[in-house]
């Protein structure tokens, strides 16, 4: 009940002083939409199906990229992990490609994959790739050691050890590099589909820009926003169950 | 020749250039099924020891049999009790019990009966499905139990394993796994720094002191059975560790164990 008070009272904060920005700053209506102008966008794209088709291509493109992405870093990150000599080798070369904004290789990505889904999806898994796989090479370096001490009391050797016991005994550390990844990967998915695609999120924002429909821009930013927000929900939630069951105490604010 | 022989065994660790004795010239020989408790305060190489017994760790100096083979590494055959259980959270308690079986190329429906049977031991069999975070801290140390029983081993190294339990449930484990050294014929090597916890546990009981680490004397506790806390004899065994302890009132040392 609290919290749907706060979340009516942010709408309106934002609605009251968009509208404000709009009247103060009288400018022309399709060049910055007032928030019914805006509503009326998006109830236009809504019947003619336009924005769901949007929505569903980008959530497809991001959804092969991102998993594609987790899970090739997850299964090297284990193997890099735990061959700490290897690592030592890669980790300089990962530590300079990481703070690389994945936009900026968009001219050879265009090159080498052409236009299309591929460069939105090459974006996507670079973004997500370099958090993931340093998060668990992390992990796996840092695991406790009374898990080794267990499996190799037991007599459980590779590769059992990492997928039996090393991959799930990290993994709630796993899953704090899969939260960040998610949020990385989506704010890149609008980046990558501006250029080189004629569908999803992305393009309907250069679409509208193009067309001078304002509203139809904004009601593009406002999807992505509470798509992030539902995805980000959904991830937190695949926290909160993993969390419990590892009998690990929830961050308060997680 | 003894089951487990300990001969001049030293252990050292070099850190920054210096050396630091962990274990100095230990000796101690064990025979099969015999309760052997390690008590001494932080720092006396007790369970450096242990370590070294489990095949964790390995000797500076001197040697280490097991049945008349040298120790080197970890075997199915002694199995580790640690303190904060080492369970899995992720699986069930049941599969945590299935831990070491699974190595053993048994077929499951086997594997779910050893589980079972000795889940029923140690008093969890309507646990089974449970995960280990829902149980207290007593509960989950008598799963790890139950794992190390399921693989049928000859010894129990134990390492300060009750010492995170409150001292009601504590008193309970201990008796639990007196009963177990008793009916299933375990070796068991059990590290303590609880004066009382030794006195109830051990056939005999090793005093180790740091600085370097070594055995000061071995006390054997010549109870039988279960062990009234408050007998007499119990009472003049732990005043005979307390005093090795130089723990006596006449004593101004200062002693926190």
């Amino acid at each position: 009940m609290k919290h749907a008070i706060h979340l009516i009272g942010a709408l309106l904060l934002v609605l009251i002083s968009w509208q404000a920005i709009a009247w103060l700053g009288g400018w022309n209506e399709a060049l910055f939409p007032t928030p019914v102008r805006t509503l009326q966008g998006f109830a236009e794209i809504l019947a003619d199906g336009v924005l769901l088709k949007d929505i569903g291509t980008s959530l497809y493109r991001f959804l092969l990229g991102y998993t594609t992405s987790v899970l090739l870093a997850m299964a090297l990150g284990l193997i890099l992990g735990w061959y700490q000599n290897i690592w030592a080798f890669l980790n300089p070369i990962a530590q300079v490609l990481r703070p690389i904004s994945p936009v900026a290789w968009l001219p050879f990505i265009v090159l080498v994959f052409g236009i299309g889904d591929m460069p939105s999806l090459v974006i996507i898994f670079l973004a997500a790739f370099f958090p993931v796989l340093l998060s668990t090479v992390a992990a796996v370096a840092g695991i406790e050691p009374v898990y080794l001490k267990v499996a190799q009391n037991f007599g459980i050797g590779q590769p059992q050890l990492l997928t039996k016991i090393i991959f799930p005994a990290i993994f709630p550390r796993i899953a704090t590099g899969l939260h960040l990844a998610l949020g990385t990967a989506w704010v890149f998915l609008v980046a990558g589909e501006m250029v080189g695609t004629q569908s999803g999120l992305g393009f309907l924002i250069i679409d509208a820009r193009n067309n001078l429909r304002a509203d139809l821009l904004m009601t593009a930013i406002i999807t992505i926003g509470v798509l992030g927000l539902l995805l980000d929900s959904a991830i937190t939630l695949l926290e909160k169950h993993i969390y419990r069951r590892w009998g690990i105490p929830e961050r308060s604010n997680a | 020749m003894s089951y487990i022989d300990i001969q001049d065994v030293s252990r050292n660790y070099s850190q920054n250039g210096q050396t630091f004795c962990a274990l100095q010239q230990v000796n101690l020989r064990i025979s099969r099924g015999e309760f052997i408790c390690l008590l001494g305060p932080s720092g006396c190489g007790k369970s450096t020891l242990l370590n070294i017994l489990a095949g964790f760790d390995k000797v500076s100096e001197g040697s280490i049999t097991i049945g008349g083979a040298p120790v080197t590494k970890p075997s199915v055959k002694h199995v580790t009790i640690f303190q904060n259980y080492g369970l899995l959270p992720w699986r069930t308690v049941e599969k945590n019990v299935e831990l070491g079986l699974e190595s053993l190329s048994m077929p499951a429906d086997k594997r779910q009966k050893i589980a079972q049977k000795y889940l029923s031991l140690v008093g969890l069999k309507e646990f089974a499905q449970s995960h280990p975070a829902e149980l207290s801290g007593g509960m989950q140390q008598r799963v790890a139990i139950a794992r190390a029983l399921a693989v049928d081993p000859e010894i129990l190294f134990m390492d300060e394993p009750f010492a995170a339990l409150d001292a009601l449930t504590r008193m309970k484990l201990q008796d639990e796994i007196s009963a177990i050294n008793r009916s299933q014929h375990k070796t068991i090597i059990f590290v303590t720094h609880d004066i009382d916890e030794a006195v109830v546990l051990a056939d005999r009981i090793v005093i180790m002191t740091p600085n370097p680490g070594r055995i000061k004397t071995i006390i054997p506790v010549d109870l039988h059975g279960q062990r009234d806390r408050t007998s007499p004899d119990f009472l003049r065994i732990r005043d005979h560790v307390f005093a090795e302890f130089s723990l006596k009132p006449a004593d101004t040392t200062e002693y926190y164990i």
